[in-house]
């Protein structure tokens, strides 16, 4: 008879937790490029905890304006707000965004080269006026001059580019912008752009696509894409002067050394870092959350979440091709988390 | 629905007026936002898609009205209403694997070969471009100009040709006359397929090459309204360029409008016909 009264307590109390945990639903919009990330902390946060997070994938853009709107607790996007975006977050909400680095990626600059083989050496001028349009030949003597030892034969570059907007346009074209002043003046730096010449496809592989059937082609494509399709990427000239292969750590590297220089609110935008093994086309992806959360119980979730999400979570980047935060960085988001607040009062 | 788009596209309108539809540049960077070149581009790959489909649709149409024998019209009737069925992105996937590479390989070359001072061949051969947008259209289009073509001309009454041969017409005389008496219903399925060429999105986007520009050259790269609005919505960050994607929309929307009341009215003329008509 005890046992009975006993294990019906504990069924009881284990139903009451469960129901008492699973009340706290949060729900997230924006970025495409950590959606497959997302999912998998979702999955182990929700069995760890209980608490249940729901995001939509619509889109960095979509992100924005859903947590400006207040729809959502939380934003995600591969690009940070621009301030015209802040004062409106400000004006709506009556309280400022906070913007956190949540995880990484790289950007592969590959390429259809057959006979030339994996690894050919670039810098930021040479590749800026490749997509200027100003080195229209794969022959050109300033890219045989990078790479002496190798043949390159007299073909015309193809340019590939993304049509849609995307991050990882936003990480490509700030590099572009920072190695090139003809870039940055004629082309800029944005999510999408008016592109001097080449052709435009949908997603990473569409990218892809045009450059594996295409002879001569050149493009860029997250870094995970390339790893997980054995695509020949080059090296690039990172600020420090060395050939930098793109893969996990020298993306964490270019994070490092850009953490050094953080900006007070984290858009740090970290292409060309500084450091000996930084790989130069590489940035963040930023959670967006308010600094007050008027609903407490859902304040109080999506801090902890955040603080597992910038630790514990980020071992698992590296299975699904992200590049990890360096600790430097984790640490930077752990002081931002600790700032939130609902209806003005600590968490 | 126009007229949510119309306020949702207000800040656009003003800040660009009518040059939204002249100018041809599209830079999200600088926020400036003019529609020309995807107009011209779905106005293009449209049209052309129509000079390849309507002599096959309309020649698949009166195979099967009036020549084909009966057991063979069923299954072939069949087959061609199948290619309108099968979804538009795997026309996208056949096109990016087997239309472009072929294109790019052996018709352009051969077009540049063939015509090298004319402008329509000029630039690299890519594959990718306007010529591979048509090409692709075309073949969706298809099924409907010759479905509905063959019903409208299933619908000829018999006296019509009965009479004719009568007066000791030929097969063929006979068929310039079915043709010429269906004549307005044949357009309303032209129309009806360009409708559907015009508003196509993602098997085009897949093979046009996403240029904003303006090119005389068939094998460059273009854009469509369509496809600019599948591409760039997702991450228009902010308010003007969303409100420039949603007069995209609405332009594009006025156009099919206007096509379908075109189409509407060729309908009604050919019904009037069939009343004045003796059976």
């Amino acid at each position: 008879m005890k046992i009975k009264i006993l294990s019906i307590i504990i069924l009881l109390t284990g139903i009451i937790a469960i129901s008492v945990n699973a009340q706290v639903k949060l729900t997230g919009a924006g970025s495409t490029f950590d959606y497959p990330i997302f999912s998998k902390w979702f999955d182990t946060y929700n069995k760890t905890t209980g608490v249940q997070i729901n995001y939509a994938s619509i889109g960095s853009g979509g992100g924005i304006q859903q947590l400006t709107a207040g729809t959502v607790d939380f934003g995600a996007s591969d690009a940070p707000l621009t301030d015209e975006q802040m004062n409106t977050f400000k004006s709506k909400r009556g309280t400022d965004v906070i913007h956190l680095p949540i995880i990484m990626g790289g950007v592969a600059i590959t390429y259809n080269l057959p006979t030339v083989g994996q690894g050919i050496k670039l810098d930021g001028e040479t590749l800026a006026d490749i997509y200027l349009g100003k080195i229209t030949k794969w022959n050109d003597p300033r890219i045989v001059k990078l790479n002496p030892g190798r043949n390159f034969p007299n073909k015309a570059i193809i340019v590939a580019h993304r049509s849609e907007g995307s991050g990882t346009t936003f990480i490509f074209t700030s590099y572009l912008s920072k190695v090139s002043p003809e870039w940055a003046k004629k082309v800029g730096n944005s999510i999408s752009v008016n592109w001097p010449v080449g052709l435009g496809a949908k997603g990473t592989e569409g990218v892809a696509g045009i450059i594996a059937q295409t002879q001569g082609a050149i493009g860029y494509i997250e870094l995970a894409y390339a790893k997980q399709n054995n695509l020949p990427y080059c090296q690039i000239k990172n600020e420090a002067g060395n050939f930098i292969e793109v893969n996990f750590n020298t993306v964490s590297e270019a994070a490092a050394g850009a953490s050094k220089h953080m900006p007070g609110d984290l858009r740090a935008v970290i292409t060309n870092a500084p450091g000996k093994n930084s790989y130069p086309i590489c940035g963040f992806s930023w959670i967006v959350v308010p600094k007050d959360i008027k609903n407490y119980e859902h304040a109080k979730a999506l801090v902890s979440f955040l603080k597992w999400a910038v630790t514990k979570g980020q071992n698992d980047a590296t299975s699904l091709y992200y590049a990890p935060l360096p600790k430097p960085v984790q640490k930077l988001d752990l002081e931002k988390i600790n700032l939130i607040t609902s209806n003005g009062k600590k968490l | 629905m126009g007229w949510e788009m119309y306020t949702n596209s207000v800040l656009s309108i003003r800040k660009f007026g009518f040059g939204f539809l002249t100018s041809t540049t599209w830079d999200p960077f600088s926020q400036v936002f003019g529609a020309l070149p995807m107009i011209y581009g779905t106005l293009i790959s449209s049209l052309l898609s129509l000079i390849i489909a309507i002599p096959l649709g309309l020649g698949v149409a009166v195979f099967l009205s009036e020549l084909a024998p009966a057991w063979l019209e069923k299954p072939l009737s069949f087959l061609t209403e199948l290619l309108a069925g099968i979804p538009s992105v795997i026309y996208g996937l056949w096109g990016i694997f087997v239309l472009v590479p072929w294109l790019r390989d052996t018709v352009e070359p051969f077009l540049q070969n063939k015509f090298p001072n004319s402008p329509f061949f000029q630039g690299a051969p890519y594959g990718f471009g306007m010529l591979a947008a048509a090409i692709i259209l075309s073949i969706m289009v298809l099924p409907i100009i010759s479905s509905i073509s063959r019903d409208v001309l299933k619908s000829v009454p018999n006296s019509q040709r009965e009479a004719a041969y009568a007066l000791g017409a030929t097969k063929w005389e006979v068929t310039k006359i079915v043709l010429s008496y269906a004549k307005s219903g044949l357009l309303g399925a032209i129309i009806l397929g360009l409708g559907r060429a015009i508003g196509e999105t993602m098997a085009v986007t897949m093979v046009i090459g996403n240029r904003p520009q303006i090119s005389a050259s068939l094998l460059d790269p273009g854009y469509t309204m369509a496809s600019v609005l599948a591409n760039e919505f997702t991450e228009a960050a902010s308010d003007l360029y969303l409100s420039s994607l949603i007069e995209l929309a609405l332009v594009l929307f006025i156009i099919t409008i206007i096509i379908n009341i075109f189409a509407r009215l060729l309908v009604w003329s050919t019904e009037r016909k069939w009343k004045l008509s003796p059976m």
